[in-house]
C-alpha cells in the first residue's frame, strides 16, 4: 500500500514527530511504499538543522534526515508555515533579505499542493497531530 | 482509482487561539485548484468559525472569517456543521454567517453552502470521505 504521512506537530513539545517516525519505519518494514513525508502547521520546526537536544535524548531531525536517506522519502515542508515560523532554506533567505537558513539536509520547501498532491496520489493519508 | 477523490477538511477548534483554523483555510484554497471533490466539516469548538460577527480588534489577529464566503468562488459547495457541537455551545443556525454558491445544475441560482446535519449524519460524511484532514 501507498501511505502518505502529515505530521502537524511540532518536535519535542508534541509525540507526533516521533510517532511518525516510528510509524513510517514499521510501515516500510511492513513492505509498504511511503512516498513522501508533509511538515504543516508547528510541525515544519522538526526540519530545523540547528537543534542540539541533550546526548542522551532522540535526535528527531536527524532521525527523518537518515531514514529518508535510506528509503528515498521526500519530505516536504509547507513554506507559508514555515515563512511565518522562520524556518529557511538558503533560497528563501536569499529572496527574503534574511542573514541565515536552517533546514536541514533531507528537507525540502515546497507549497500546499504537494499535500493535496499526496492525498490524491497515495492509497491512505495518515495524520500525526493533535 | 479514480482521479477525483473526496476531500474532507474537518475543522475541530475555536477560530482564534491557535493557527488551525487559518492554515486549514490555507490548504483549502490551495486544494481548489485540483478539481477534487471537497467539503468542509465543523465540528466540537470548530463551530465558532462559521459565527456571524467576528471581531478581533482587541486581540491583534487577522479577521479572517470573509473568507468562509469566498469559497463558492473555489467551487466549494459543501459546509457540514453539526447540530449538537452548535446546541451545546448555546448556537444556533441563526447565529452562523451566510455562505453561499451557484448550483451550475440549476441556471446558476445561489444556494447556501452551510448544511446543518446530526452527529450521526457527520459520522457518514466522514466514512464517505477518500482523504480526511484533520484540524
Amino acid at each position: 500500500m501507498k501511505i502518505g504521512v502529515l505530521v502537524s506537530e511540532g518536535p519535542y513539545t508534541h509525540q507526533a514527530a516521533d510517532t511518525a517516525y516510528k510509524f513510517v519505519t514499521a510501515a516500510l518494514a511492513a513492505g509498504h511504499e511511503v512516498p513522501r513525508v508533509f511538515f504543516y502547521h508547528d510541525g515544519v520546526n522538526v526540519a530545523t538543522r540547528l537543534s542540539v537536544p541533550p546526548q542522551d535524548e532522540r535526535h528527531i531531525q536527524q532521525n527523518w534526515t537518515a531514514l529518508a536517506k535510506e528509503h528515498g522519502i521526500d519530505l516536504v515542508v509547507c513554506i507559508a508555515a514555515a515563512q511565518r515560523r522562520g524556518m529557511l532554506d538558503e533560497n528563501e533567505a536569499n529572496r527574503q533579505g534574511k542573514d541565515a537558513s536552517n533546514i536541514a539536509e533531507g528537507f525540502r520547501i515546497s507549497g500546499l499542493g504537494q499535500l493535496i498532491e499526496m492525498g490524491i496520489q497515495t492509497d491512505r493519508l495518515v495524520t500525526f497531530g493533535d | 482509482m479514480s482521479d477525483v477523490k473526496k476531500f474532507l477538511y474537518l475543522n475541530r477548534r475555536a477560530p482564534y487561539g491557535t493557527i488551525y483554523a487559518l492554515e486549514s483555510l490555507e490548504v483549502v484554497l490551495i486544494g481548489a485548484a485540483f478539481e477534487q471533490d471537497v467539503a468542509l466539516a465543523f465540528v466540537d469548538d470548530g463551530v465558532f468559525q462559521l459565527t456571524k460577527g467576528q471581531n478581533t480588534d482587541g486581540i491583534g489577529v487577522k479577521n479572517f472569517s470573509p473568507t468562509f464566503r469566498a469559497l463558492g468562488d473555489y467551487d466549494v459547495q459543501k459546509l457540514y456543521v453539526e447540530r449538537e457541537s452548535l446546541e451545546e455551545r448555546g448556537l444556533s443556525e441563526d447565529d452562523l454567517m451566510e455562505v453561499v454558491y451557484e448550483d451550475e445544475d440549476d441556471d446558476w441560482e445561489e444556494k447556501p453552502a452551510i448544511r446543518v446535519i446530526s452527529r450521526a449524519e457527520m459520522a457518514d460524511v466522514m466514512a464517505d470521505a477518500d482523504v480526511v484532514l484533520s484540524f
